[in-house]
């Protein structure tokens, strides 16, 4: 399964703004691709695996970007 | 266009009692002096504020000397927690923030802190491996959560300490709830029942080895500092009544919040409803609203005539999201936390419930979605 990532960057945004811009763009990538969003809002860190939940959709986990900022992954499985 | 509003944040604080307020305004002219002289107006004061800690004593089910009245719920939990130990503190992950900040300014190490379920609930495993530890030689667990409403399972916190001290945070059931069977220390807040704002209440059991941890009489089992006597009377009159009147009032309530529970689940795509259905505080519930901004939800039920409170973070002063949702993995923005006063009716509710689908639907039509 290939794996292309989409990084959405929600840099400086306040909640719920990255997880708007998830529930926007969640549909730009296929089944089983991964999407991502890099977000320094401290909400974000309990925001993006609870969103995962509630969407049926699966959390993957948090990598660090280059400038320390925290990016959450999360795979379309529907 | 909105005549009447709904006030829905009991669990910050309740209106007084209407047996509290004739209490405090006759105490207020016979209770100034400080007891402690040897006049006559301060045996008065010094009768008056004996009464109260015989009524709070008797409605909570503890002796009199067992009752310490503070200037608030917060300074009643600073008291209680840090009068407790002196090594490290375990305490869970849903405490109230006075909780948390009584440990931190402590600088007693380590601060352990209690891993809660998805329901907010303390794990007690988390509770045994920190006394195994070694290190922590007090607990503290609340009775129940402020926020989402869990009672926690004490008896199990307790028999899982052993021989380290518990601290409970009852704030948020006090006179709602029978007082905890265990704890050596339990806290509350007197306008949490209805009481007057400015009286808290410190049940110090016996057996307990606590002391005064701020400046004064370290061992000396008195109410330190504490002025407030129309309010300690005022608050006593109101738990006598709320705890008189509970079995009627939990029930209302509990069926209420069980239909708030049930609509917005039903009525609103995308909720998030924290915490148990059915083992909670019988008066609150709090619930997220994927992709809504919680204070403009706050501010739109305020428009409508309804005061809620919330725990998302652009709602609070340290913009951090409440800690109580991030334990417990629920969702923290778009939230708003319900608690009912004794006499909010049904169609208070109701009302709010009809409002609430249209008012997050256009929220979320104004973020784009």
């Amino acid at each position: 399964m290939s794996e292309q990532i989409l990084t959405l960057d929600c840099r400086g945004q306040a909640c719920p703004r990255p997880i708007i811009e998830l529930g926007r763009h969640l549909g730009d990538v296929e089944v089983g691709e991964v999407i991502a969003v890099a977000a320094d809002d401290v909400a974000a860190h309990h925001d993006v695996p609870a969103w995962a939940r509630m969407r049926g959709q699966e959390f993957v986990g948090e990598v660090e970007a280059e400038d320390g900022v925290p990016v959450y992954r999360i795979r379309r499985l529907s | 266009m909105t005549e009447r509003f709904t006030y829905l944040d009991a669990a910050s604080a309740e209106p007084l009692h209407p047996a509290a307020r004739e209490v405090l305004l006759a105490a207020a002219d016979q209770g100034y002096a400080d007891p402690r002289r040897l006049h006559r107006p301060a045996r008065n004061a010094g009768l008056l504020l004996s009464n109260a800690r015989e009524v709070v004593a008797e409605a909570l089910g503890v002796r009199r000397d067992e009752v310490l009245f503070t200037s608030s719920g917060t300074s009643a939990v600073h008291a209680g927690l840090l009068g407790l130990g002196s090594r490290g503190i375990g305490h869970s992950a849903v405490e109230h923030q006075a909780v948390i900040d009584a440990a931190r300014w402590s600088q007693r190490s380590p601060v352990t802190e209690l891993a809660v379920d998805g329901e907010a609930g303390v794990d007690v495993g988390t509770v045994r491996d920190a006394v195994h530890a070694g290190e922590v030689d007090v607990i503290a667990v609340q009775q129940a959560n402020h926020e989402v409403g869990t009672l926690q399972p004490l008896d199990e916190v307790a028999s899982a300490a052993g021989p380290v001290p518990l601290f409970v945070d009852a704030c948020a059931a006090m006179g709602r709830l029978p007082l905890p069977s265990v704890g050596d220390v339990i806290a509350g807040s007197a306008r949490k029942w209805g009481g007057p704002g400015g009286v808290g209440v410190l049940v110090v059991r016996r057996s307990a080895r606590w002391r005064w941890p701020f400046p004064g009489d370290e061992w000396s089992r008195t109410d330190q500092g504490f002025s407030n006597i129309p309010g300690a009377l005022a608050a006593a009159a109101a738990l006598q009544a709320v705890v008189a009147e509970r079995q009627a009032v939990n029930a209302r309530q509990h069926e209420l919040i069980s239909l708030v529970r049930q609509r917005v689940r039903a009525e609103v795509p995308d909720v998030d409803v924290a915490g148990p259905a059915d083992e909670r505080l019988p008066h609150l519930v709090t619930f997220s609203a994927l992709y809504v901004d919680g204070e403009a939800l706050v501010t739109a039920l305020d428009r409508l005539g309804a005061g809620v409170a919330s725990g998302s973070a652009c709602t609070s002063d340290t913009r951090e999201p409440s800690r109580v949702l991030a334990a417990m993995g629920a969702l923290t923005h778009g939230n708003v936390r319900l608690s009912l006063t004794r006499d909010t009716t049904r169609e208070d509710v109701e009302r709010v419930l009809d409002a609430l689908p249209g008012i997050i639907k256009d929220l979320r039509a104004e973020a784009g979605l």
